[in-house]
């Protein structure tokens, strides 16, 4: 018998593909991994503590910081859930409510051109990484023009939106939806049929959809498996369910199918962009408010509101305790925490290369998980 | 049918009475021969090949940044060109850091080692027409540059061990498990051409493929072995998995820096070149372009530049060289436009495809070329 001896390895957290500071305490015989132990925490700031002393509309800013990459979602799913609990939901301008599905979806295309292009480098190819850059240059520019910020937006207010889309941002979005749909054709042309790409991600990571569900995993992985689960058309929020789209939905449950799953979501995101434009110029320009007190004040109660952001349900749970304008507690149900945890099970038996692949695969953003 | 070539004087040299020209009839004329001549272009070679060396850092990277979408290094002098000397230059001055825990011995080697072989290797490619554009000429001389080359794999993997680094280990084993793999077809890609040419010698391959086709055609197999394999050897993508940066931080130099990283980086682009030099010589006509047809010299064919000496000045030689250095530069930069282009490979896999599919398919190479070459003999043709 050989004396065979297993090594352990720190993978992170300062490490070219950890996507931040995520650490991962790997055991390995050889090139095969025994156990994968993500460990969290370095990038911890206390934002759930940081809300109890804050009042609700100076919470909004700090939203942007967890899932940094997707400002817009997190948003998002703050205001509604404060407007959930303030009892205005369904109030809010059909002008608002199209600005806000417009940043939402161009901030999931955002997002996963930001994961295609760093879970591409992570499997060698490079190219990739700098064409999705050009589109997602063009996604920030946009954000840049509504509302001044690029990636820390707090575009979102509770009870409407601070500012009206002009007509030439709707012309800038027009031409954007329009020449986008070739640009995933172009990323698509240099991965989908590649041969070395198939090898590298069918069949690794492979996920159940009985696990997936299990482990409470949301967003494309749990698409990936076959399950049709998208908020977005489960529970409408927002003129979701106004709007034309599908969802993608895998077959295989591996990385190759969760890559094709977030590949078509950028397709249908431009889809119900394409349908926005048209649907906003329509609705009355300066129609942003419900009408809500200047101080915000809810009643005692709790309240749990999720949406679909790009890497899953993003919820939200703010108990009230009805003295003050700020929260009793709020508690964040961030999809990358949760799906984080089926990375020790998923990287269980495979190579160190197909960790890389799988901690991109994923999709997960260290100021989420940590928050 | 290939002519016996005969290679008739060294170079000539005006001898006029001058006490440099008195000091040099002293020296014996077999030492001039083969020990200051082959110095002297030795020394030539090497500040070219240096020079492209230089070159490559910022040719690759300007390429690629167009292939990407972005523009590249432009900001040292014009076009950016002085990059290719910015970058030495910083490389130099960098701190030289030892981690603490590491083999000093072992650790100092591992930079260097691969880096000898690697320009040793270029005195035995002949750039141009014989005798004057080769520098030595060794009647096994591509044994021995396999011989050589297959050394630069001990510098990885003991520079991987000496840094005391997990990542740096790991890179070094699979850099050396990928070389020792990929050695197997690389050699044996090379018989098929051995037993068309009948020959080690890198100058008669050369000179067979003006009186043949260039070895690329009837070879096609093996020629694409040899160009896998030869990417494979020099650690480059889609095959870098030594130092794939996304699972081993840097691999094997993940400790090194300064002047002990820059010469890794001269010994892969060194084996880059060297390997260029090698298929343009074995497959594609060397520094030759054009053929021998029913007797008559069409093109730039060795007898052609040979001849080609206005006012005693190697004109000829010199385009031969020119022809080789465009030929391969053409594989350099296919070099780039793979790493453009494919995502990498797993190590399995890697290993999968040397062994189950490269050197079976050598091996087949081999086989059909003999049963070729023979009933062709036998044939009288």
């Amino acid at each position: 018998m050989l004396n065979l001896q297993e090594m352990e390895v720190n993978f992170g957290p300062q490490h070219p593909s950890t996507h931040g500071v995520l650490r991962v305490l790997l055991k390995i015989d050889g090139e095969r991994i025994v156990d994968a132990k993500p460990v969290i925490g370095y990038l911890h700031r206390g934002t759930e503590k940081l809300f109890e002393n804050m009042n609700y509309p100076q919470c909004v800013p700090h939203t942007d910081r967890m899932d940094y990459v997707a400002a817009a979602t997190n948003n998002l799913g703050f205001v509604e859930a404060v407007e959930k609990l303030i009892g205005i939901t369904g109030k809010i301008p059909k002008r608002a409510q199209l600005i806000r599905v417009m940043l939402s979806e161009l901030q999931r295309i955002s997002s996963h051109l930001l994961w295609l292009a760093t879970h591409a480098i992570d499997i060698g190819a490079m190219t990739p990484f700098f064409y999705c850059f050009r589109e997602r240059e063009q996604v920030l520019d946009l954000f840049e023009e509504y509302c001044g910020a690029r990636l820390t937006l707090n575009c979102m207010k509770i009870g409407g939106q601070p500012e009206d889309v002009t007509p030439q941002w709707l012309d800038h979005l027009e031409h954007f939806t329009s020449i986008f749909d070739a640009a995933v054709d172009e990323y698509e042309s240099l991965l989908t049929n590649n041969r070395i790409w198939k090898r590298r991600t069918i069949g690794i990571g492979v996920l159940s959809p009985e696990e997936a569900i299990e482990w409470g995993i949301t967003g494309p992985p749990l698409r990936g498996s076959g399950v049709n689960w998208d908020l977005r058309k489960v529970l409408p929020y927002e003129c979701y369910d106004e709007l034309d789209f599908e969802v993608p939905v895998g077959k295989n449950g591996d990385t190759y199918d969760r890559y094709l799953c977030r590949m078509e979501e950028m397709r249908q995101s431009n889809r119900i962009l394409k349908q926005c434009i048209p649907l906003t110029k329509a609705t009355p320009a300066g129609d942003l408010k419900a009408k809500i007190s200047r101080v915000i004040r809810p009643p005692e109660g709790e309240v749990y509101h999720s949406i679909e952001s790009p890497k899953g349900e993003l919820g939200y749970y703010i108990i009230s305790d009805g003295k003050g304008q700020n929260a009793y507690r709020c508690h964040v149900r961030p999809p990358s925490f949760v799906n984080l945890q089926a990375l020790p099970a998923l990287a269980k038996g495979h190579l160190i290369s197909d960790l890389v692949a799988l901690i991109g695969t994923i999709d997960i953003v260290l100021g989420e998980v940590d928050r | 049918m290939i002519q016996p070539i005969l290679f008739l004087a060294q170079e000539t040299v005006e001898v006029h009475q001058s006490a440099f020209a008195k000091a040099w009839a002293a020296i014996p004329e077999p030492l001039q021969r083969y020990l200051i001549w082959p110095t002297i272009k030795f020394l030539i070679a090497f500040a070219i090949v240096q020079g492209i060396v230089a070159a490559m850092t910022y040719i690759e990277r300007r390429m690629l940044g167009f292939m990407q979408a972005r523009l590249g290094p432009n900001r040292v002098g014009p076009y950016g060109l002085f990059q290719a000397i910015a970058d030495p230059v910083k490389l130099m001055l960098k701190e030289d850091i030892v981690p603490s825990s590491a083999e000093r011995v072992t650790y100092f080697l591992g930079p260097m080692l691969p880096l000898i072989p690697a320009f040793v290797v270029f005195c035995l490619i002949p750039f141009g027409p014989p005798p004057m554009f080769a520098i030595t000429r060794v009647n096994v001389g591509l044994l021995l540059i396999l011989a050589l080359t297959s050394t630069g794999v001990y510098g990885i993997i003991l520079g991987g061990w000496a840094s005391n680094n997990k990542f740096s280990l790991i890179g070094g084993l699979r850099s050396a498990a990928q070389m020792v793999s990929y050695e197997v077809p690389f050699g044996l890609s090379i018989v098929g051409v051995l037993m068309l040419c009948g020959s080690f010698d890198l100058v008669k391959i050369v000179r067979y493929q003006e009186t043949h086709l260039w070895n690329v055609i009837p070879q096609f197999l093996g020629c694409f072995i040899f160009l896998v394999a030869m990417i494979a050897e020099t650690n480059r993508a889609p095959f870098d998995l030594p130092e794939a940066e996304s699972e081993l931080v840097a691999g094997f130099h993940t400790e090194y820096s300064g002047m002990k990283f820059a010469f890794f980086m001269l010994a892969e682009y060194a084996a880059m070149l060297v390997n260029s030099c090698l298929i343009v010589s074995l497959y594609f006509g060397g520094w030759t372009l054009g053929g021998v047809i029913r007797g008559h010299h069409i093109g730039f064919t060795t007898r052609n530049l040979l001849h080609m000496t206005p006012g005693g000045f190697p004109l000829g030689g010199l385009i031969g060289v020119g022809i080789f250095v465009t030929k391969v530069m053409c594989f350099m930069l296919f070099y780039i436009w793979l790493r453009g282009t494919f995502p990498r490979f797993r190590f399995d896999q890697l290993m999968d495809l040397g062994w189950k599919w490269m050197i079976p398919l050598a091996l087949v190479n081999i086989v059909v070329t003999g049963i070729v070459v023979l009933s062709l003999q036998s044939m009288g043709i």
